[in-house]
């Protein structure tokens, strides 16, 4: 900033005192949500890269235990993410133009649909569970190679299961910005917490639209390589 | 920067959209395509990822260069991790 004279003109409260502009100050707080994503996508990665090994080198396997995902459960669960990414593209655009009970309306409509998928995963987790899918000293798998099909599942109950720990953040974040905007906090100047909340949540939208065809689909109705 | 606002209009053609992929995906499960399930499967969720970063999280839009080095810093990382990885996987005949 050229200007250094000292500036006490009225600035958008939302304005820290550090950054020069709101402008500025959005930028820098996009990219930085920007870095924490990639953190993310190297987090999910090592896991995608892990299944993709493990698919290859125990390619009868992973079929095997791929026909025993719920392919409709995923398939619903996938429109339900989808649902919500939607809503929560409408709350950021209804805060980007200051309409507060809409952002509210639209934030809460994409906390039931997190909800929904928590519990659909729910139902799932516990089909497994009493199936005996749970990987460990109660795993059991009729098939003659029941140690790499428990292998499958230690991939599906772990990435499923960050995912839903995400979802379930995610629901905490859409909460406490949806308790923010009721109370007045964000308007058109400022909202950009509104923005990075939904920045994370199409993130997580976007973890699932590959763990769907990888865990659910590609195999459900192959039995032959 | 400006601030982008998207419409309504385009937020729901995109979501019809997604929907319509997540349909496709799910059909084309139903076809025995042999190796290429994988492959129809990956693209078509690459295409719904694509849809979900362009417009929902607004990469379109960024104006601020730095930030889309950063995403595309990540998705390079991540092109390392799985390529290399992979093609050590698949080159080990000697197993």
């Amino acid at each position: 900033m050229s200007d250094s004279s000292p500036n006490f003109t009225a600035h958008s409260p939302g304005l820290q005192h550090h950054f020069a502009t709101m402008e500025q100050q959005t930028d820098a707080s996009v990219m930085g949500m920007w870095v924490f994503l990639v953190t993310e996508i190297m987090f999910f990665g090592g896991m995608f890269t892990g299944y993709m090994i493990y698919r290859y080198t125990y390619y009868g396997p992973w079929l095997e235990g791929s026909q025993h995902m719920d392919f409709w459960w995923g398939t619903i669960n996938t429109a339900v993410l989808l649902c919500s990414s939607l809503t929560m593209a409408l709350g950021v655009r209804a805060s980007q133009l200051g309409q507060r009970r809409l952002v509210v309306a639209f934030l809460l409509i994409t906390i039931l649909f997190g909800v929904g998928l928590l519990v659909i995963k729910g139902i799932e987790y516990h089909g497994h569970w009493v199936d005996g899918q749970f990987p460990g000293a109660h795993f059991r798998f009729a098939g003659p190679n029941p140690r790499q099909v428990e292998l499958f599942f230690s991939f599906y109950w772990a990435m499923t299961g960050f995912h839903a720990l995400h979802v379930l953040i995610g629901i905490g974040l859409v909460a406490y910005i949806a308790y923010r905007s009721w109370k007045g906090a964000y308007g058109r100047e400022y909202h950009n917490p509104v923005e990075n909340v939904g920045l994370y949540w199409h993130f997580v939208d976007i973890v699932w639209i590959y763990l769907y065809p990888l865990l659910y689909l590609i195999s459900h109705k192959h039995v032959s390589g | 920067m400006s601030e982008h606002i998207a419409t309504k209009k385009t937020y729901i053609l995109v979501w019809m959209s997604l929907m319509c992929l997540t349909a496709a995906t799910a059909g084309a499960s139903y076809l025995e395509l042999g190796r290429f399930n994988i492959v129809l499967a990956m693209v078509i969720a690459t295409c719904k990822a694509l849809l979900v970063a362009l417009i929902f999280m607004g990469v379109k839009y960024i104006s601020q260069k730095i930030t889309l080095v950063v995403i595309v810093a990540g998705l390079f990382w991540l092109f390392i991790l799985v390529s290399l990885s992979m093609t050590d996987t698949i080159s080990r005949s000697w197993r």
